[in-house]
């Protein structure tokens, strides 16, 4: 199927998000869609799907102009969209997503288990991933979750499906697995329409990409013509320079060491120490037991033993408050879920975590509270408009800084990062490794949880690589490379 | 911009502006209702619920809600009764009284935390338990002859420069709640443990201390409405207090608050009270029979909620 999408606008109450974006998809091809977050990349695909009407512009399809009113009419033409928050209903089974809606019956008006369970075999098979039609889907990995839903546009026989970030919240190995299904599926003809942030993925996988910068179409270039250079400077126009900004830290003294850090079932004697000034990497697979690994140290994990030092003492983090009292602090990986109230301001978010330093015999302070803020929103960049806006009207980046904000006033020893740039455009990624920079160089300790590769590589002193629960290594700067890490990820040994 | 700013104005102010032209109407239309007399009995009543109602919307900011404020009122004030039959002087009997009344909102509380029980079962549980007690404890009969101590009737009944105890009593209380809300460190927990419980934990915020923190003040302050009823009734009854805590959820639901958590203002519940008040006050001067009374309080509550902004 070939989609054709010219001179699209789309305003918002007067916002304009769309200025004249399009593109061209072609047969059987992996087309990219690039951008940064606001670029408008998901508006121009919800407005092909129906979601939104344009407000000028054409979209053609094999010929024809069309304009679809709701996502059912473009599925019924083979368009399907997978969005980024998965659409399933997570207390249903398999085949019971998968037919919801539009569930085979009987004579009797009665659903046809028996008819159906044969049909989603048979999708699942073709897609060659291995997963029981009647579990049910909270008990399915984020990766086999994603499966269904393709699985669910498989049934409806896309011609065309299009998938915003697919990969954010799978493991390796799923990336592959999709990676092969998707590769697959365009032998078969049809064509998919890739959004992602990750670029070694799209150069890795895709054979055309489209740049939209501010709602505008900027250019189509074949993969094999294109760097990644040239595609950031698309993206962002202008340079971006170095993408791991330089670091100028003075690595001291061991600020902390936990030491046979055991929760059964999950980690097993993990051990290792962070100096002062340092960044230590943590690598591996998703499922090994990075995240709770950091979840232990900061008292947030049940049925934990060994010992955690700070500054060589022994301390004991029985919850969170603990922790933060001895002078951790946490930026969780799901910035939504555990890191913000994202209705609330961007003051109150920074707040939160320094009531102490805002108050006093439990009073607030206006005006050291305004001064924090403030100076958290000038030192950290966050691009708002004033300590009131509230944070779900903040772009991904700036989400990130308000958490960043939240910690970085506690003034920690010791901070922890899970996947501290996960959704957040690649501007914004760069000031975030600058903001981990500033703190190192004051010489904090700091643990980044990272699943991208390169970010790992690039802004690590040392590289510690776990697998199902066990420290596999720790790796310098200078003899870790991509392989070794993945090496070690994956079971193998150096 | 400033059309913009002039209209999330009427919006924030909706529910003031909402009572003003309520006022304004029945003010018109009846001239018993606009004088300085009733509007200070307006006012008096509305202590009642009022009391009630901000620290129901201190429980529901943390995502909660008391079920059990009725009942408690009718175990304190049964309590604080017996204490002053038994010979205690009124004043330690009504302190009592309000010690009493914050333990059975702990224990709530700590039904929610520590039992892992949804606020709306834990509180359900207190409310027919506590009436329950109530029951056995005056054996489903009022307990009256409390003597004539002059404390008893001052609180409910005693006038300053001509304004009635208890309207200075829920402005006090308005005051304090106010000021916990919006300037201390604990309200601003509160409002974090309603908005992410999950973020304000790993922020360190103590969330069940807080959770149990709220239905302790909401079980003091129903409490405090029960010693008004009492010294203005002269006597406890089983039954005093039963149903109280769907008009202070009304009223918390009027100002806006959000039933999940984390939304909404005390100044915004103190005016949904004052709603309330004025409907039943109104119509009452007005001589609209009880049973339209009811749809008319149900249809104002239907449009305050659908108007407000942050629903």
């Amino acid at each position: 199927m070939q989609i054709e999408m010219r001179g699209i606008d789309k305003s918002f109450g007067g916002n304009a998000v769309l200025k004249s974006a399009g593109f061209l998809l072609d047969d059987g091809e992996i087309h990219a869609l690039m951008g940064e977050n606001g670029a408008g990349k998901s508006t121009l695909m919800k407005i092909l799907t129906g979601v939104y009407t344009r407000d000028a512009g054409t979209v053609i399809v094999d010929g024809q102009e069309v304009c679809y009113k709701n996502p059912q009419e473009a599925e019924k033409a083979g368009i399907v969209f997978i969005h980024q928050e998965l659409n399933v209903l997570f207390d249903l089974t398999v085949e019971e997503n998968m037919f919801l809606g539009k569930e085979i019956k009987n004579v009797l008006g009665v659903c046809d288990k028996k008819a159906m369970r044969a049909e989603v075999k048979k999708v699942l098979d073709r897609l060659g991933v291995d997963i029981d039609p009647g579990e049910r889907m909270n008990r399915l990995s984020v990766g086999q979750q994603q499966m269904i839903e393709i699985a669910k546009a498989l049934m409806v026989d896309a011609k065309v499906l299009i998938m915003d970030e697919p990969t954010a919240a799978l493991t390796e190995k799923e990336t592959a697995v999709l990676f092969e299904v998707v590769n697959s599926l365009r032998e078969k003809g049809v064509s998919i329409v890739y959004i992602s942030h990750r670029m070694e993925e799209i150069f890795a996988l895709c054979d055309r990409i489209t740049v939209l910068r501010d709602g505008t179409y900027v250019d189509t270039k074949k993969i094999p013509e294109t760097d990644m250079n040239d595609v950031v400077k698309m993206m962002i126009g202008r340079e971006i320079g170095e993408r791991y900004p330089a670091r100028n830290a003075k690595i001291g003294d061991v600020a902390f060491e936990v030491k046979n850090l055991t929760c059964p079932g999950v980690f097993e004697k993990v051990n290792f120490q962070v100096h002062s000034g340092e960044v230590l990497g943590v690598s591996g697979l998703m499922g090994a037991g990075r995240t709770e690994i950091m979840r232990a140290i900061f008292g947030d994990m049940p049925n934990v033993t060994g010992e955690i030092y700070m500054n060589g003492q022994l301390i004991q983090n029985r919850n969170p408050i603990d922790a933060i009292r001895n002078g951790i602090g946490f930026i969780t990986e799901d910035r939504k879920v555990e890191g913000l109230m994202l209705e609330e301001s961007i003051m109150k978010n920074i707040s939160i975590a320094n009531l102490g330093k805002i108050s006093k015999n439990g009073v607030l302070n206006k005006k050291a509270e305004d001064d924090l803020v403030k100076k958290g929103i000038e030192e950290l960049h966050i691009r708002c408009f004033g300590p009131d806006h509230a944070c779900n009207n903040l772009s991904g980046g700036n989400q990130q800084k308000v958490v960043f904000a939240k910690w970085v006033y506690t003034d920690p020893k010791l901070l922890i990062l899970d996947e501290p740039t996960r959704g957040v455009d690649i501007g914004a990624k760069k000031e975030i490794y600058s903001i981990i920079n500033d703190l190192a160089e004051k010489g904090v300790a700091v643990i980044m949880v990272s699943s991208e590769l390169p970010e790992v590589l690039g802004m690590s002193d040392r590289i510690m690589v776990v697998r199902e629960g066990l420290v596999r290594g720790i790796l310098s700067k200078d003899e870790a490379d991509q392989e070794k890490i993945m090496t070690l990820a994956t079971g193998g040994e150096l | 911009m400033n059309n913009k700013n002039t209209k999330n104005l009427i919006q924030e102010m909706g529910v003031l502006i909402a009572l003003v032209l309520l006022v304004a109407v029945i003010s018109i239309i009846s001239p018993e209702f606009r004088t300085i007399g009733n509007f200070l009995s307006l006012l008096r009543q509305s202590s009642i619920n009022g009391f009630i109602a901000f620290g129901m919307t201190c429980v529901i900011l943390t995502g909660g809600i008391d079920l059990g404020v009725g009942s408690i009122l009718g175990l304190a004030t049964a309590l604080c009764a017996s204490f002053i039959q038994g010979g205690m002087p009124v004043g330690a009997a009504m302190l009592l009284a309000l010690v009493f009344g914050t333990a059975f909102g702990t224990v709530s509380g700590i039904l929610v935390t520590k039992g892992r029980l949804q606020p709306f079962i834990a509180t359900l549980v207190s409310m027919t338990v506590y009436r329950g007690v109530t029951m056995i404890f005056m054996d489903g009969k009022p307990i009256s002859n409390l003597g004539d101590s002059f404390m008893l009737k001052f609180v409910g009944k005693g006038n300053i420069f001509g304004i009635p105890v208890p309207v200075y009593l829920f402005i006090i209380v308005f005051a304090i709640m106010m000021f916990v809300l919006e300037k201390t460190t604990f309200g601003r927990r509160v409002y974090a443990t309603g908005s992410n419980a999950r973020a304000a934990k790993l922020a360190g915020v103590n969330i069940d201390n807080t959770k149990i923190a709220v239905y302790a003040i909401s079980g003091c302050l129903a409490a405090v409405s029960g010693l008004i009823l009492l010294s203005r009734l002269g006597s406890a009854q089983p039954t005093l207090g039963e149903g109280y805590e769907m008009d202070a959820i009304a009223a918390t639901a009027l100002g806006g608050t959000s039933m999940n958590g984390g939304r909404g203002r005390i100044w915004k519940t103190f005016v949904g009270v004052l709603i309330i008040a004025v409907l039943n006050n109104g119509m009452n001067i007005l001589g609209v029979s009880s049973y339209y009374q009811d749809v008319v309080k149900g249809i104002v509550i239907l449009i305050a909620v659908m108007t407000d902004k942050d629903r």
